[in-house]
């Protein structure tokens, strides 16, 4: 997955508390292959009625919300469980940044990997751009920065993922390179505590 | 060396090395895969890459797996083939439909010991936690994650704060592990222990059964801790003793002297440090769609007028109106229109135990399903006689499976339902769209049963403990 450093388009906002992984997407989606896309997915419950059809008053359902690439939210996003879906759904439908106070921990390193940044803010600070969206809002990771009009506020990440995030980092590639100090640490782990090898 | 908690000596013990930026490379000892991994396994295709340790993974066929007769649609068939199909090539041993041995993941591991006190498991599930009863760092990855521990059997982590939860004192007949689960995470908020691993000590945590103590860190993921573990103690050795994957003579004992040496040091601090008392907690039952929202059976509805602030009064508001309940009236008194026992958080022998003290005798008002948590609990409850209680109280009694948890095997509560559950997660939507649900324990779900409401399970268990 490549990496960014700038990321510059619309915002708007769910001003809504715990949006759950089964509320990101779900369950019942969860068996189509990734191929397929995953954007028609996201908040399907929410965004819709029970026969299916958009309801036009959900804000992600709006004109001004097409081709929106910033989400703005409220507390404890993501939450919930493992399921990368959630993710999916968020990228696919084209975000790339999403901003609340608090997030699931398990949704926070799903969303690195897939790219998307999901950046703190003190609820005060969330509640001042929830009320600027629909806007044009500019995530910078350099800075780590977010601006909007005359606003800029600094968001919190793990350095760690910032740089990760920046960089496109391939866990797996990275990892293999530890080749020699993986396997020399299984085999001392194996010797030390045979138990930890099914018997 | 400095006094350390019991996470500090798992990550030390794991850790393979640390890069400048703070980020480790930890070992994984047990890696579970279930129906939902197949993104994962669809990864290591797409690069070509083995499995590195296919002898320290486990395939578990439980999100999909239908509860009475065959896979309801030809998808959930094929969710259920194509863990099959992946595990088989891999040459990984899967416990799959049919087999002694199946049942929720994180029911079934810890079954098997295969789950062990100081071992690093993951899985593709948030409730992983769950292992931490027996003294493992245990903790739910998502399926990037879950690729990378096929192709490497390590995982990238920065370590957690720790966090200690003590509850002390005695926690009152009819009240449980649940209950001081849903009590903590309301106090603290489903946010409350985010970056937190949690190690559950004092003297009512160090009272349960490991029946009780996978149930509560099972939750820890519902208050935002990826993980939460019980020290491992002689109570965890002797729940492992003798099961299929635990070595056994000398090697038991030189394992043991590794799992004791896993107590947190006298003296050790903690990030942070939060209790509770046993003696105060009642049974708590969830009446919003988080499990923030829970309350004791004997309070009453919040009110969004008299909230702190607007936004609770907002999300109050919003949460009663999906659950279709009024401000301010009683908790207890709640009709239902049915139940559900069972899941990785309540479908254990215990659970299945105490909902037959309060059924034994008596008929259900509502119908009800009770699906045990593995293949081997099924096989023990019926030889124990537990399920002539339900059917006589007029209950199904079905297969194991996360079933009506999560609904992804067609078992679902139709939307405006409530249900009375013994799961996790309350959240909108998650036992089927529209659907209501009450998370609690057992002996209050078999309660709600038993009278068609929400009701104090402790007046009906009065003579039978």
């Amino acid at each position: 997955m490549p990496g960014w450093t700038l990321v510059e388009g619309r915002a708007v906002a769910l001003p809504i508390e715990n949006i759950d992984t089964d509320q990101l997407i779900p369950a019942r989606f969860m068996s189509t292959p990734r191929a397929e896309g995953y954007g028609r997915f996201l908040l399907h419950d929410l965004a819709r009625d029970a026969d299916g059809t958009p309801d036009p008053a959900f804000p992600l359902n709006r004109p001004e919300s097409a081709g929106a690439k910033i989400l703005v939210t409220r507390r404890n996003f993501g939450a919930g469980s493992s399921r990368e879906a959630a993710v999916y759904a968020l990228v696919d439908a084209g975000f790339r940044v999403v901003i609340a106070p608090s997030f699931g921990d398990i949704f926070s390193s799903n969303a690195i990997n897939n790219g998307l940044l999901p950046a703190r803010l003190s609820p005060e600070e969330t509640e001042r751009l929830i009320d600027l969206c629909p806007t044009t809002l500019r995530a910078d990771l350099e800075s780590q920065t977010l601006r909007a009009g005359e606003e800029t506020l600094s968001f919190e990440l793990d350095p760690v993922w910032r740089e990760k995030l920046m960089k496109g980092w391939d866990d797996v590639d990275l990892t293999l390179a530890h080749g020699e100090a993986i396997a020399g640490f299984a085999d001392a782990r194996r010797a030390a505590r045979p138990w930890t090898w099914p018997g | 060396m400095s006094p350390r908690t019991t996470l500090d000596k798992l990550w030390d013990d794991h850790e393979i090395l640390r890069r400048e930026d703070g980020a480790s490379l930890l070992w994984v000892d047990r890696h579970f895969v279930h129906e939902g991994s197949h993104h994962a396994f669809a990864r290591l295709q797409g690069r070509g890459m083995p499995v590195a340790h296919p002898e320290l993974t486990f395939g578990v066929a439980d999100h999909y797996v239908p509860t009475r007769g065959a896979p309801a649609t030809p998808d959930i068939a094929r969710m259920i083939a194509t863990l099959s199909e992946n595990t088989a090539r891999h040459g990984i041993d899967l416990f799959g439909l049919g087999d002694p041995r199946q049942g929720i993941v994180h029911v079934a591991g810890p079954e098997q010991g295969l789950t062990l006190p100081g071992l690093l498991v993951v899985c593709g599930d948030s409730h992983t936690a769950t292992h931490g009863a027996l003294g493992a760092y245990a903790f739910g990855i998502g399926a990037t994650e879950v690729a990378h521990v096929l192709a490497t059997q390590t995982i990238w982590q920065k370590k957690p704060k720790r966090m200690r939860l003590s509850v002390d004192g005695v926690l009152a007949p009819g009240v449980g592990a649940k209950d001081i689960a849903l009590n903590w995470i309301s106090t603290l908020g489903a946010d409350g222990a985010r970056g937190h691993a949690i190690e559950y000590t004092g003297s009512a945590v160090r009272a349960l059964s490991v029946e009780g103590r996978l149930t509560l860190c099972n939750l820890s993921i519902e208050g935002g801790a990826r993980s939460g573990l019980v020290p491992p103690d002689e109570v965890t050795l002797d729940w492992l003793r003798g099961r299929p994957c635990v070595p056994e003579g000398e090697g038991w004992q030189r394992a043991c002297e590794a799992f004791l040496a896993l107590a947190p040091d006298d003296g050790v601090e903690y990030d942070r440090e939060t209790g509770l008392d046993a003696a105060g907690i009642a049974p708590v039952v969830t009446w919003g769609t988080s499990p923030e929202e829970a309350l004791p059976v004997t309070a009453t509805l919040p009110d969004p007028a008299r909230a702190p602030t607007e936004a609770d009064a907002r999300r109050i508001a919003a949460s009663l109106d999906y659950m279709g309940l009024a401000a301010g009236r009683p908790l207890a008194g709640t009709p239902v229109d049915q139940i559900f026992i069972g899941s990785c958080t309540n479908g254990r022998i215990e659970d299945l135990r105490s909902a037959a003290a309060v059924l034994r005798g008596r008929r259900a008002k509502v119908p009800g399903m009770i699906s045990p948590g593995s293949a081997q609990i099924k096989a023990q409850a019926e030889q124990e006689g537990l399920d002539r209680i339900f059917a006589e109280a007029g209950l199904d009694w079905v297969s194991s499976g996360c079933s009506m948890c999560v609904g992804m095997n067609g078992d679902l509560v139709a939307g405006g339902k409530r249900c009375a559950s013994t799961t996790n997660r309350n959240f909108r939507g998650r036992q089927g769209q529209g659907a209501r649900t009450h998370l609690m324990s057992p002996v209050m779900a078999a309660a709600a049963a038993v009278t068609g409401e929400i009701t104090d399970a402790r007046d009906l268990l009065k003579g039978r403990l």
